[in-house]
């Protein structure tokens, strides 16, 4: 049980940080792209009989960063590229999945989490991906801002913006595997785009920003990973909801008027 | 000392030439206007002068080196774009923003020093997307000053301003050069202006049609007089 909690905002962290520059690149759906091809992944895995989670790292970080390329090279629109990424996860996992006769109840953890099944091991792999990456974006995080905020002055300012969205797509694969664990390859994107939608609601700076994030995506997996345990359901729905939730609750103190509008 | 030499610029895109054979030379401490009309290739030469534009033949020099083999020379420019294109409701107050151009980070003093010098202090926890015109156009400068760059490089800042706020932003550029030294390249639409701020003038219409002193251009009505009609005939062709 507290391994979950402890992988658990470990996994909140990561998200709501690696969400929010997805999400100001207008890249939102990115997760969700990276989590379906996941899929593809650990189909893989499973018919090749090895772990699932080792060949969904490696099949979802290559085709995230093959998108990425095709993307820039042939001037394809974010959203189109996040298209086809997602589908064609998809596509290859069924096909796995039918060429091996199907799969038992295996790929149904994949798909909607079992961080309360999270082994030591795994919690001590989660731990140090979620501690490797916030480092390197804590020494990168002026670049990876301002070719955020705009890619051609950070050009200009002489930022490798390239090397720096390449970056970014790889860390957004692995921090997508990893969490697949917490809520399942269906329900990623919640967790990378509510806390941070909700958190931008808030009007402050980006600091403050990211931080508000963290504290709603943290409170929702603890709460939402408590009630589960209580009721004996699955996490990744109890936690998407209680984020929901947080956004609804912002909104309405929005529209009452205690926050300034944007 | 020079800063910049362009020889033979030439910018093909695949349905205009925007650039035929541009050359000249911007000195320390100069203050260049560059005048021209709408799709006068203005921007095209400021994006090839900064990196974002590759495909183009000729060379630029910045202080003698050829942008091609090094990207050193950015550490030098400050540059405000013609438009600042940034998400709407991205979370960044002013000093974020402001704080992006900062290289050294430990820098915070210079950041509030900036923020002064622009008028715009009390702004500074303000979110970006909620300024007006005129005073995002301080934060973009304040943005590409935090540096303390040798170079600094505006293309056509004032579209969309008012008076005031006009005003303001010239006697701050003035003063740049004047005390601070710093080299302006600076591309705009108004002749009064430039002939008020700048000591250089480049009237770039595809080719350069002059470029020099801008009391030799302002001085000489025949100058002028070509330089509008090739302007109007510009403007002409694009309604
Ligand atoms: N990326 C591009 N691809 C193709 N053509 C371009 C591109 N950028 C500019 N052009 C064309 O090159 C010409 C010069 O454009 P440019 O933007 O440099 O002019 P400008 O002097 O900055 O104009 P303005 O005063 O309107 O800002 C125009 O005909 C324009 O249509
Ligand atoms: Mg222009």
């Amino acid at each position: 049980m507290h391994r979950a909690l402890i992988s658990g905002i470990a996994i909140a962290i990561l998200c709501s940080v690696i969400g929010l520059f997805l999400v100001l690149r207008r890249y939102s759906l990115f997760g969700d792209a990276i989590a379906h091809s996941s899929f593809g992944g650990i189909a893989l895995g499973l018919l090749a009989g090895i772990y699932p989670l080792w060949t969904a790292y490696g099949v979802s970080i290559a085709s995230a960063l093959i998108i990425t390329k095709i993307k820039d090279r042939y001037n394809i629109s974010g959203d189109a590229s996040i298209a086809v990424l997602l589908s064609s996860g998809i596509a290859v996992g069924l096909v796995i999945i039918g060429l091996s006769g199907g799969f038992t109840i295996d790929i149904f953890s994949f798909l909607f989490g079992s961080i309360l099944l999270v082994s030591v091991n795994d919690t001590i792999l989660i731990l140090s991906l979620t501690g490797g990456i916030l480092v390197v974006i804590l020494l990168l995080y002026r670049q990876i801002l301002y070719s955020t905020f705009n890619e051609e002055q950070a050009k200009v300012s002489g930022i490798p913006v390239e090397k720096i969205n390449y970056l970014i797509v790889f860390m957004a694969g692995l921090t997508v595997v990893t969490s697949i664990q917490l809520v399942g390859v269906l329900l990623i994107s919640a967790l990378f785009v509510i806390p941070n939608v909700t958190a931008i609601m808030y009007g402050k700076g980006f600091k403050q920003t990211a931080i508000i994030s963290m504290s709603f995506s943290i409170f929702s997996v603890v709460i939402g990973i408590l009630i589960s345990y209580i009721f004996d359901i699955t996490p990744a729905g109890t936690i998407v909801l209680l984020s929901i939730g947080l956004f609804a609750g912002t909104i309405g103190i929005k529209s009452a008027g205690l926050l300034s509008k944007h | 000392m020079l800063i910049v030499e362009i020889e033979n610029l030439t910018v093909q895109y695949p349905d205009v030439k925007a650039l035929d054979d541009v050359s000249f030379r911007v000195d320390q401490g100069d203050f260049l206007g560059i005048i021209g009309p709408n799709g006068a290739g203005k921007s095209t030469l400021f994006d090839s002068m900064l990196g974002l534009n590759t495909k183009y033949t000729g060379t630029i020099k910045f202080f003698g080196e050829d942008i091609r083999k090094s990207k050193n020379y950015l550490k030098e420019i400050g540059y405000v774009p013609q438009k600042p294109i940034f998400e709407k409701n991205f979370p960044a107050t002013v000093s974020d923003v402001v704080r992006m151009g900062l290289k050294n980070e430990s820098d915070e003093s210079k950041i509030n020093e900036i923020l002064q010098q622009l008028w715009i202090h009390e702004l500074r926890n303000r979110r970006i997307g909620e300024l007006s015109g005129g005073q995002l156009q301080r934060v973009f400068i304040a943005k590409a000053l935090v540096n303390n760059p040798k170079i600094l490089i505006l293309d056509e800042p004032v579209t969309g301003i008012d008076q005031q706020s006009i005003e303001l932003f010239y006697s701050i550029l003035r003063e740049l050069n004047s005390k601070q030294k710093i080299t302006i390249i600076w591309s705009s639409h108004d002749l009064d202006a430039v002939n008020q701020l700048a000591n250089h003038v480049a009237c770039l219409n595809r080719t350069l049609f002059f470029h020099g002193e801008s009391a030799k251009f302002f001085s000489n009505d025949e100058l002028i007089k070509q330089y509008s009609e090739a302007s109007m005939q510009e403007h002409m062709h694009h309604h």
